[in-house]
C-alpha cells in the first residue's frame, strides 16, 4: 500500500516537471510578448530600454537556460515574481487562490455527484418509464449545451431576472465575513458547473447500473429474499458506483476547464480568474505557477479516487 | 403426491416476445416429498431454469410469467401455500427461508464486494430476525458445515479469494442458512471440475439426509442424476415427457428421448472403443425444435425413429406406464 502511494505520488512528480515543460514551451510559442505590459503606450520606450528589460527579466537567453532558470529557483520554492503586479511573489499569491477555486470546485462536484448517481439510480430502475426518459433527455441537454451558455443563462435567469442569488464575487464588500453570505455567493455557480458532470455521472451510473442488474449476483440477492429496495441499493449500486468512480476522479481535469470560466463568469476570486488575468497579460511565472498548482491538486484527486476506490472494490490489492 | 414438499400441477410458463407468448414450460407436473431428491433432465434449452424460475417466482419481470397451472409449497409452519397466488412480498418472505436455491455459476452467484460471511448472514438475520452477531456465528458455523476449512477465518474473506469449488460451497450454505424445506439446485456442478462435482453432490447428499429437505436437482449430466437422485423427470421442449424412479428409467426408458439421451452417454472405456473401431458416439440425429415453431404434435417426432403419423397429430398425453412411472409418447410398449 504504501510502495504503492510512493510509486504514485513520483509518477506525478514526474507529470508535474513534463507539465511544467509543456507550458513553458507553448507560453514563449504563443504571440505576444510580456514585456508589453510594462509599457506605458503614451511613452514608447527606446529599443535600448527595451532589451535592458528583457535581460533583466531574463527573456534574452535561450529557451533551455531560461527554463532551467525557473526550474532551480521553483524546486528552491521561489517561483518569480509576477510581471504584471509589479513584482509581487508568485507563490503565495497563487496559493491565496487555492482556498476559493477548491470550495467552488468541491461544492460543485459534491452537488454533481450526488445529484448524478441518485437520478442514475432512480433512471434505471424505471428504465423506459417517461421520468427515465424525460431524466435522460435533460442529461443530454445538460452534457451538449456548452459551458458559457448555461452559466450565462444561469447568471441571467437566477441573478439578473429573479434576484435570487448575487451576480458575482464570493462575499459582499464591506460586510464582515458571514457564512449565509458565503453560501448565497457560492451556490449559483457551483450548481451552474456541477450541470454537464452530474449529467455526465447521471448516464454513466444509469447503464453501469443496467448491467449490474442483469448480473447473477443480483438474482442470487433475490433468491435470498432481500427486499428489492436493498436489492438495488446494496447489492448493485456498490458494484455499478464502481466504474462511475474511476469516471469521476479521471474526468476531474475536464471540471478544472469548467471552473475556470465559471471564475471569470462570476468574478469568483479563484485560481482560474487569476488565470485569465495572467494569460491576458502575458504573466509567464504566475501562468507557470498556477498551472502546476492545478495539475498538483488534479494529480493528488486522481489518487485519492483510486484509494476510494481500493476500498469499494475488495478486488483491487494496492499493494500489487 | 400426499405429503408433497412442493406440488406442481399443469405449470404453464410463457415468455412474451414481441406481442406474443411464447411457451417455455408446459402442462408440467412435478411432486417432492420431504428427504426426496427429483432429478429434472434436458438439454440445454428445454425450460429446466425456468421451472425453477417460475417456483422461485423470479422469471425477468414483464416478460415471463406463469400463465397456467399451480405450484404449491409446504412451508416450515406446516401450511400449504400456493406460490402462483402469492404477492410479491409474501413471496419475497419465502423466498431464502422455505425455498432456496443454488446456481450453476459459483464464479459470478456470489457478490464481489462483500464477505461470503456477511452474504451467508443476510438471508438469517432478514428471514430469522436474528441480529448481526448472532447471524454471523451462524454463518461461520454453516461455512463448517459446507466442509470449509478454517471457517472463521474464510468467512472473512471476499469471494474472489476461494476457489471455485470453495464458492459453491458458500452458496450451498447460503441456501441452507434458513433451513429450507425445499431447494433447488440449478446444475450446481456444471461449472465445476469433476473431482470437485463429486465432492459437492456427496456434500449435498449429506446435507440433505440430515435435514430430510425436498430437492428439486435440475442437471443435463443423466451420471450425476444416478448418483444423487431417487427420481427423475426428463424435460424435452418444454414438457416433461418420462418420469419415474432413476433406476427403472435407466433399465427400462419408455420415452425415445430418454432412450436416446441414455445411449449417447459413454460408458467408461467405450468411446476409446468405438473410436478404434472407427466409429461415432451414438448421438440423436437432427435438432431440438424452436419453441416459437413448436410442431402440433409430439414435439421429439422429427428426431424419433418410431415416430408415425398419430405422433404428428397431436401431443401425446403423459401416460402411466407403469406404478409411479410416465411417459409422453404413444408407442412406450415399443421403445
Ligand atoms: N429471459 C428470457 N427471455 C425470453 N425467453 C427465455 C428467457 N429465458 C428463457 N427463455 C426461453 O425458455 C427456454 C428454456 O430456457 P431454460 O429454462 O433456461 O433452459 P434450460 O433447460 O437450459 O435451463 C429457452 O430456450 C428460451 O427460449
Ligand atoms: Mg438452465
Amino acid at each position: 500500500m504504501l510502495t504503492y502511494m510512493f510509486r504514485r505520488l513520483a509518477v506525478g512528480l514526474a507529470m508535474l516537471l513534463a507539465l511544467s515543460v509543456l507550458v513553458f514551451i507553448l507560453l514563449r510559442l504563443a504571440p505576444g510578448d510580456p514585456v508589453a505590459a510594462y509599457i506605458n503606450p503614451s511613452a514608447p520606450l527606446s529599443p535600448q530600454a527595451l532589451a535592458e528589460l528583457r535581460a533583466r527579466l531574463g527573456l534574452d537567453q535561450p529557451l533551455p537556460v531560461q527554463y532551467l532558470a525557473w526550474l532551480r529557483a521553483a524546486l528552491s520554492g521561489n517561483f518569480g515574481y509576477s510581471i504584471q503586479r509589479g513584482g509581487v511573489p508568485v507563490l503565495p499569491l497563487v496559493l491565496g487562490r487555492v482556498g476559493p477555486t477548491a470550495l467552488l470546485m468541491g461544492t460543485g462536484l459534491v452537488i454533481a455527484t450526488v445529484a448524478g448517481i441518485a437520478t442514475g439510480i432512480v433512471s434505471a430502475v424505471r428504465r423506459n418509464s417517461s421520468l427515465d426518459v424525460a431524466l435522460s433527455a435533460v442529461a443530454s441537454l445538460g452534457i451538449s449545451s456548452p459551458a458559457f451558455l448555461t452559466a450565462l443563462l444561469g447568471l441571467y435567469l437566477f441573478a439578473v431576472k429573479f434576484h435570487v442569488a448575487p451576480a458575482g464575487g464570493m462575499l459582499t464588500p464591506g460586510v464582515p465575513f458571514s457564512l449565509t453570505d458565503l453560501l448565497a455567493h457560492l451556490i449559483l455557480p457551483a450548481c451552474l458547473l456541477s450541470l454537464g458532470y452530474a449529467a455526465m455521472i447521471m448516464r454513466y451510473m444509469r447503464s453501469s447500473l443496467l448491467e449490474v442488474l442483469n448480473q447473477d449476483y443480483v438474482r442470487t440477492a433475490r433468491a435470498k429474499g432481500v427486499r428489492e429496495v436493498w436489492v438495488i441499493l446494496k447489492h448493485a449500486t456498490r458494484n455499478a458506483l464502481l466504474p462511475v468512480i474511476t469516471l469521476i476522479g479521471s474526468t476531474i481535469g475536464v471540471a478544472v476547464g469548467g471552473a475556470i470560466f465559471l471564475e471569470s463568469v462570476f468574478n469568483w476570486p479563484g485560481m482560474g480568474l487569476l488565470l485569465v488575468d495572467a494569460v491576458s497579460s502575458r504573466d509567464y511565472p504566475v501562468i507557470m505557477c498556477a498551472t502546476l498548482i492545478t495539475g498538483a491538486g488534479v494529480i493528488l484527486v486522481n489518487l485519492l479516487t483510486d484509494l476510494l476506490y481500493a476500498v469499494i472494490d475488495p478486488r483491487i490489492q494496492v499493494s500489487k | 403426491m400426499k405429503d408433497a414438499v412442493l406440488d406442481i400441477s399443469g405449470l404453464t410458463t410463457t415468455f412474451t416476445i414481441g406481442g406474443r407468448a411464447i411457451p417455455a414450460v408446459q402442462d408440467l407436473d412435478l411432486a417432492i416429498a420431504a428427504g426426496e431428491t427429483v432429478a429434472l433432465v434436458g438439454e440445454s434449452g428445454s425450460g429446466k431454469s425456468v421451472t425453477s424460475l417460475s417456483i422461485m417466482g423470479l422469471l425477468p419481470r414483464r416478460v415471463g410469467q406463469v400463465a397456467a397451472g399451480s405450484i404449491r409449497l409446504r412451508c416450515k409452519s406446516g401450511q400449504t401455500t400456493s406460490l402462483t397466488g402469492l404477492d410479491p412480498e409474501s413471496l419475497r418472505r419465502l423466498r431464502g427461508n422455505d425455498v432456496a436455491m443454488v446456481f450453476q455459476e459459483p464464479m459470478t452467484s456470489l457478490n464481489p464486494v462483500f464477505t461470503v460471511g456477511e452474504q451467508i448472514a443476510e438471508p438469517i438475520r432478514i428471514h430469522l430476525g436474528k441480529s448481526h452477531r448472532s447471524a454471523a456465528a451462524d454463518a461461520v458455523r454453516l461455512l463448517g458445515e459446507v466442509g470449509i476449512p478454517d471457517p472463521e477465518r474464510r468467512a472473512k474473506q471476499y469471494p474472489h479469494e476461494l476457489s471455485g469449488g470453495m464458492r459453491q460451497r458458500v452458496t450451498i450454505a447460503m441456501a441452507l442458512a434458513c433451513d429450507p424445506q425445499l431447494l433447488i439446485a440449478d446444475e450446481p456442478t456444471t461449472a465445476l471440475d469433476v473431482t470437485i462435482q463429486a465432492q459437492i453432490l456427496t456434500l449435498m447428499a449429506k446435507l440433505q439426509a440430515e435435514r430430510s429437505m425436498a430437492v428439486l436437482f435440475i442437471t443435463h449430466n443423466l451420471g450425476v442424476v444416478a448418483e444423487i437422485a431417487d427420481r427423475v423427470a426428463v424435460m424435452y421442449a418444454g414438457r416433461i415427457v418420462e418420469t419415474g424412479p432413476v433406476q427403472d428409467v435407466f433399465d427400462h426408458p419408455r420415452h425415445p428421448y430418454t432412450k436416446g439421451l441414455l445411449r449417447s452417454v459413454p460408458k467408461l472405456g467405450e468411446a476409446a472403443q468405438l473410436k478404434a473401431q472407427g466409429r461415432d458416439l451414438p448421438t440423436i440425429a437432427g435438432n431440438v425444435p424452436s419453441l416459437r415453431h413448436l410442431p402440433p404434435g409430439c414435439a421429439f417426432a422429427n428426431r424419433c425413429e418410431l415416430a408415425t403419423e398419430s405422433c404428428r397429430a397431436a401431443v401425446p398425453v403423459l401416460e402411466e406406464v407403469s406404478s409411479g412411472r410416465h411417459a409422453r409418447c404413444i408407442r412406450w410398449r415399443e421403445v
